[in-house]
């Protein structure tokens, strides 16, 4: 199920802009990984590239390669729409669909799929996807009401059941705790832990505290300069990142000694 | 800043000038709204008050007013439903088409084209109506009279100019096309991206995605489109008085010579030669059309409120 993904000269572009530079990368399975680094730097670039919904952007387009266990996601033959039915993502803002119960929120992807699932089916999988996602608890009464009626805390984790009820491989997740309160974030974070073990977790944060909890490698992106494309500066296990960085710019960062 | 002394008295909240005039003229035209659809009613329930009072004998034609009324009021819904159910789908399609297929110069080219669509005059479109869109449907009605006439639709005998209800409903589907398809395009292109990346990082093809984040969120703007559309169909005078060819009574026959006419129509064609009570019928059925209009925007307003809480507005 979860997956290893395996990144090589991948340059991201926005037309004619060159924003993200000569990408390598290997993540792990299994695991989390957490992309810092200054706001426009290109993380969240990258982690859409990695489900390409970078490409939704018009004249948005990548280079270089993306391999999943083997499959290249760039290849001539790949199907955008496959991809990110195997690659789920979770966004900064919580976007439960408005128009859609709880329920059917949950179900919202497994309905996309194709899957004719009976009654008895979904109902065991929204009770398994929101107690994945620890939300179970607050929501069984009410799974006919609206999900834009919850908190934020509570839609950033109805997101993310309705993200792993379809059991992708890889679970990418861009600021999901930036709109969020600390308790909330806990939360979350509580649940991504739990969540590693059946996904490959790519996390982007701007919170470096977050990244130092939860993850176990860190890629620190970072702009040479200005209006020069994003690269990633680094990349370490997460300890050696915040303890004993290889790079003067990621201990710069990391220590708030930056710019 | 002076805090020195403050001024006895109550404090009162602070009204600034610009807020006060804001207020007041938005106040008054909304009041000058109620007014003028309380005068048109009051002007019509007068109006029509010795028609709808009268003895049926002193009536033109000599019938009671309700069997007077009834084949316009049936004729205008009959016009205005097969306006609606070819223009509704056919507009949104359009509009999701300019919105997220179409490639952008176009889009704009195709807007800019269908707006120009709602400024022609209702009478050049009376005009095509007869001259190319009635003649063009001929043939179209004889093959559907020999083929289809199971259909109490297309029981036929087929009208021979093709000056028939269903063409009026299509010269006034095409009529409201421009308006529903403006509308529609206006809220398909506000639905949040939030809400459409979502729909596509589920692994939601185009279509997919619009019928989970497009479509929901644009219901009700669809629906308030439509609901202007019908109500411009319903009112559609000079077009329907050009291209219907209107003698005979109640008959879902779309296609026959012999057709009902609509509210609209019927006083536009028989106000000038009619004096006493014949002008009073007249608004009478006015009146009827009034009370139609009135319905269907109630009925439409439940729609739109319906499930309200799903609506996406919070």
């Amino acid at each position: 199920m979860a997956k290893r993904i395996d990144v090589s000269d991948l340059d991201i572009y926005y037309s004619n802009f060159l924003a993200v530079q000569g990408v390598n990368i290997s993540i792990e399975p299994r695991s989390i990984t957490a992309l810092i680094g200054p706001s426009g730097c290109g993380k969240s670039s990258f982690l859409r590239s990695l489900n390409r919904m970078h490409e939704v952007i018009p004249g948005a387009r990548v280079e270089g390669k993306v391999v999943i266990d083997g499959q290249d996601l760039y290849g001539p033959d790949v199907d955008p729409v496959d991809v990110r039915r195997q690659i789920g993502m979770v966004f900064q803002r919580p976007n439960p669909f408005p128009t859609m119960s709880i329920y059917d929120n949950v179900v919202a992807g497994v309905r996309l799929n194709g899957g004719r699932l009976k009654k008895a089916q979904l109902d065991e999988l929204v009770e398994r996807s929101l107690r994945g996602a620890n939300l179970w608890n607050e929501v069984k009464d009410r799974l006919a009401r609206p999900g834009s009626g919850l908190s934020g805390g509570q839609q950033q984790r109805l997101c993310i059941a309705r993200a792993i009820a379809v059991e992708p491989e890889v679970l990418l997740m861009d600021e999901p705790c930036s709109a969020l309160d600390p308790i909330s974030t806990l939360a979350i974070e509580d649940l991504m832990t739990e969540l590693k073990e059946r996904f490959t977790i790519v996390i982007v944060t701007h919170n470096m505290q977050q990244a130092a909890r939860v993850s176990e490698s860190t890629g620190f992106f970072n702009l040479s300069g200005v209006g020069q494309p994003g690269r990633l500066v680094e990349f370490n296990p997460t300890q050696k990142i915040f303890s004993n960085p290889d790079e003067k710019a990621t201990e710069d960062y990391i220590s708030g000694r930056f710019g | 800043m002076t805090t020195t002394s403050a001024p006895p008295g109550p404090p009162r909240p602070t009204r600034r000038l610009g807020d006060r005039v804001f207020a007041g003229s938005a106040t008054g035209a909304g009041i000058l709204i109620l007014l003028v659809l309380a005068g048109v009613a009051v002007f019509l329930v007068t109006e029509a008050w010795p028609a709808l009072t009268a003895n049926s004998a002193d009536l033109p034609n000599g019938k009671s007013l309700a069997s007077y009324v009834a084949p316009l009021v049936f004729g205008t819904l009959v016009a205005a439903v097969i306006a609606l159910l070819v223009a509704t789908p056919l507009a949104v399609a359009i509009a999701l088409y300019i919105t997220y297929y179409a490639p952008r110069r176009l889009a704009a080219t195709m807007g800019y084209v269908i707006d120009l669509l709602a400024a022609i005059p209702s009478v050049v479109y009376g005009f095509w109506g007869i001259a190319a869109l009635a003649p063009a449907m001929v043939p179209f009605y004889g093959w559907a009279a020999e083929h289809l006439g199971f259909i109490p639709l297309f029981a036929g005998p087929a009208s021979t100019t093709g000056k028939t209800m269903l063409t009026a409903g299509l010269v006034l589907a095409v009529m409201i096309l421009p308006i529903i398809s403006a509308i529609s395009r206006e809220v398909f292109g506000q639905a949040p991206a939030l809400h459409r990346e979502a729909a596509l990082a589920l692994g939601a093809t185009r279509w997919e995605m619009i019928r989970m984040a497009v479509l929901p969120y644009g219901k009700s703007g669809v629906i308030g489109g439509a609901m202007l559309g019908l109500g411009r169909a319903l009112g559609e005078t000079l077009a329907v008085a050009i291209v219907l060819s209107a003698s005979g009574g109640i008959t879902f026959n779309l296609i026959s010579s012999s057709n009902p006419s609509t509210i609209a129509a019927n006083i536009a064609l028989n106000f000038p030669e009619s004096s006493g009570l014949a002008v009073n019928t007249l608004i009478a059925s006015g009146l009827a059309l009034f009370l139609i209009t009135l319905v269907v925007n109630v009925f439409a307003r439940w729609v739109v409120t319906r499930r309200a809480e799903f609506s996406g507005a919070n």
